[in-house]
């Protein structure tokens, strides 16, 4: 099958892979480039765990073609650490207990950070419409909820 | 809710020190930073992808298979069928003598549900194996199918598993699993009520947000490394070792991290048609269920049928109980029969009740076959028992929980399966529970203790 060429930034360095036209996002970062943090828990847009940050958007890499990301700035969790510090919705994950097999985390804290990056401030109802789009098997929620109120607190704290 | 340690503190070292505490899961800054290795996660150059054509049919004889059209097609480098796998009859528990080997790795003559792993084959990327599955060819005779266990157990109901012979688990005590303790006729002669109801479940799905599945790469010295998201890896190497005649010290299975298990991933499904596929092939193979796939074909909970029978006195004591409890295996035995074996043990519950008679059976028909999952041969009792709880202390005008004071266990009471009560903390933990949940019981109670001493 023809291959197309594409080229995008994946946290903040510069990718560039053939592809073919059927070929997805999620499927392109996992086995081409080697960022397995995305998941593949449906491959049909039903589960979350798939999650990524497309120019500052939410979006379901299962469901995006890799051939339409072309000068995107691509962000996943695993690029969230900076210099090895913890983002703060990662530390607030681990300590708020917000992880349990953890398969549903990276795109969960995708979701998150979509979240905060525009509310800083979230309410509770924020925080669960945000999230509605990833699912859970393990944690029942609650703690993953906890886990972002907290994050936002503490980023608020770091701001004043 | 507070740590409570004035109860049993004379027959327990005080060494707490872990209860009450957070402490740091180990797992999670690999889970929050994406680094966590799942099994998908591994990825070798030249890997093939394995997709299963499967059964149609809830049960059919299968009178010929043609892959000619499959081989042919684009990116197909194998065809599997059962003659390929050395020995293609197995069952995980005959590794604790749970025999007999009643299940197929590849369907060989005869489906008996439907999603039934009929043909494997193996191509260069998913969409090849997926295209080319389709073209495969196998001719069925539909036979009747019985989906209901009490169908199942009538004569002349359609066979589900041969090698079995019957519609229902033979265990050594015969057609099912039997607890007798006194004399129950006996309790629902002298009995001032008889309550019989009749309880039922249907199967469950475990659902895990990740997948079955494993990949496999090939050693190079006949040797095969398997990452898999089982939650029995022994299980799995030993019963692989059996189906491949290979002996475990050529397999090498890495695992412990899963997205998710409950149960749902104990029993031996893919691991041993992937490595066979590596070894067959010499490339790395990965087997990954379809979210389809998880939701069909993987073994949910037990369907259940509980009939529960007890005898009740005016003061609130349960004298008389018979149970029969019916668990719908599917069409193999998996953790089946472990599971309504649990279920006899567990049925009187955690009440002292000094007759008793118990059957429980372990019942096969044409459906997805069940397995493990939370406390399977129990959580569906303990729903049919709780709400019969509920329901006999209705019967006599009793409040509930002061119901279930009267009939629970304490230390040094014989339960009907011959075991004696130790270390129980019943009466303690639903003390607690009055006070914590505002639902007050007489004096009493409160007094009472799973210590015999003085009772
Ligand atoms: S894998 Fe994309 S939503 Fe489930
Ligand atoms: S922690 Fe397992 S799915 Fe969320």
């Amino acid at each position: 099958m023809a291959k197309v060429p594409v080229q995008f930034t994946l946290n903040g360095s510069e990718k560039a892979e053939f592809v073919e036209s059927s070929t997805t996002l999620l499927h392109a970062l996992r086995d081409k480039i080697g960022d397995t943090s995305p998941k593949g828990g449906c491959h049909q847009g039903t589960c979350g765990a798939c999650s990524v940050i497309i120019d500052g958007e939410l979006r379901l890499s299962c469901l995006t073609l890799a051939e339409t990301c072309g000068g995107a700035d691509i962000r996943t969790t695993a690029g969230l650490a900076e210099s090895g510090v913890l983002h703060p919705l990662q530390r607030a994950f681990l300590d708020a207990f917000a992880t349990q097999c953890g398969f549903c985390t990276p795109g969960m804290i995708m979701a998150a950070k979509v979240l905060l990056d525009r509310t800083p401030n979230p309410s509770r109802e924020d925080v669960v419409e945000a999230l509605s789009g990833n699912i859970c098997r393990c944690t029942g929620y609650e703690p993953i909820i906890q886990a972002v109120l907290a994050a936002a607190r503490a980023n608020s704290q770091n701001a004043a | 809710m507070q740590l409570r340690k004035d109860y049993f503190a004379d027959v327990r070292k005080d060494g707490l020190h872990e209860i009450g505490q957070g402490r740091p899961r180990l797992d999670s800054p690999g889970h929050v930073t994406g680094k966590t290795a799942y099994f998908a996660d591994r990825n070798f150059p030249g890997m093939l992808h394995l997709k299963m054509v499967r059964s149609p049919h809830h049960h059919a004889r299968i009178r010929s298979i043609d892959t000619s059209e499959a081989e042919k097609h684009p990116g197909v480098v194998r065809v599997l069928t059962a003659k390929d796998v050395p020995h293609n009859v197995y069952t995980i528990l005959i590794l604790i003598q749970i025999g007999p080997e009643d299940e197929t790795v590849l369907a060989d003559g005869k489906v008996r549900w439907k999603g039934e792993a009929v043909v494997a084959v193996l191509a260069e990327t998913e969409r090849a194996a997926q295209e080319a599955a389709a073209k495969v060819k196998v001719d069925y005779e539909v036979l009747p199918a019985v989906f209901d266990m009490e169908e199942a157990l009538k004569p002349g109901a359609p066979l589900v598993n041969e090698y079995h012979g019957q519609n229902y688990y033979l265990y050594d005590s015969g057609e099912c699993r039997k607890v007798r303790f006194g004399d129950v006729e006996a309790g629902f002669a002298q009995a001032d009520h008889i309550l019989e109801q009749s309880y039922q479940s249907s199967p469950i799905e475990h659902a895990p947000t990740e997948t079955t599945g494993c990949v496999v790469a090939p050693e190079g010295n006949d040797r095969f490394t398997c990452y898999t998201n089982t939650q029995a890896m022994f299980f799995t190497l030993d019963n692989t070792s059996i189906i491949l005649q290979m002996p475990g010290s050529k397999l090498h299975f890495v695992g412990g991290t899963v997205g998710g298990g409950f149960g749902g991933k104990v029993d031996v499904i893919v691991e041993p048609i992937a490595i066979l596929a590596a070894k067959l092939t010499g490339r790395p193979v990965c087997f990954i269920y379809s979210r389809e796939e998880e939701m069909q074909i993987s073994s949910p909970r037990a369907a259940e049928k509980v009939i529960i029978k007890d005898g009740v006195m005016e003061n609130g004591r349960i004298v008389a109980r018979k149970v029969t409890g019916y668990t719908d295996a599917g069409a193999y035995s998996r953790h089946s029969p472990y599971g309504a074996q649990k279920g006899a043990a567990h049925y009187p519950g955690p009440y002292t009740i000094p007759n008793v008679w118990i059957d429980t059976y372990c019942v096969y028909t044409n459906r997805t076959p069940s397995s493990a999952m939370r406390g399977f041969g129990v959580t569906i009792g303990d729903f049919a028992l709780e709400v019969q709880m509920d329901k006999l202390a209705r019967l006599i005008g009793m409040d509930p929980l002061e119901f279930r004071f009267v009939n629970a266990y304490r230390d040094g009471d014989m339960k009907a399966h011959r075991q004696p009560t130790e270390g129980a903390a019943l009466i303690e933990c639903m003390q607690e529970a009055s006070r914590v949940a505002n639902w007050p019981v007489a004096e009493k109670y409160m007094a009472m203790s799973s210590y015999r001493k003085g009772a």
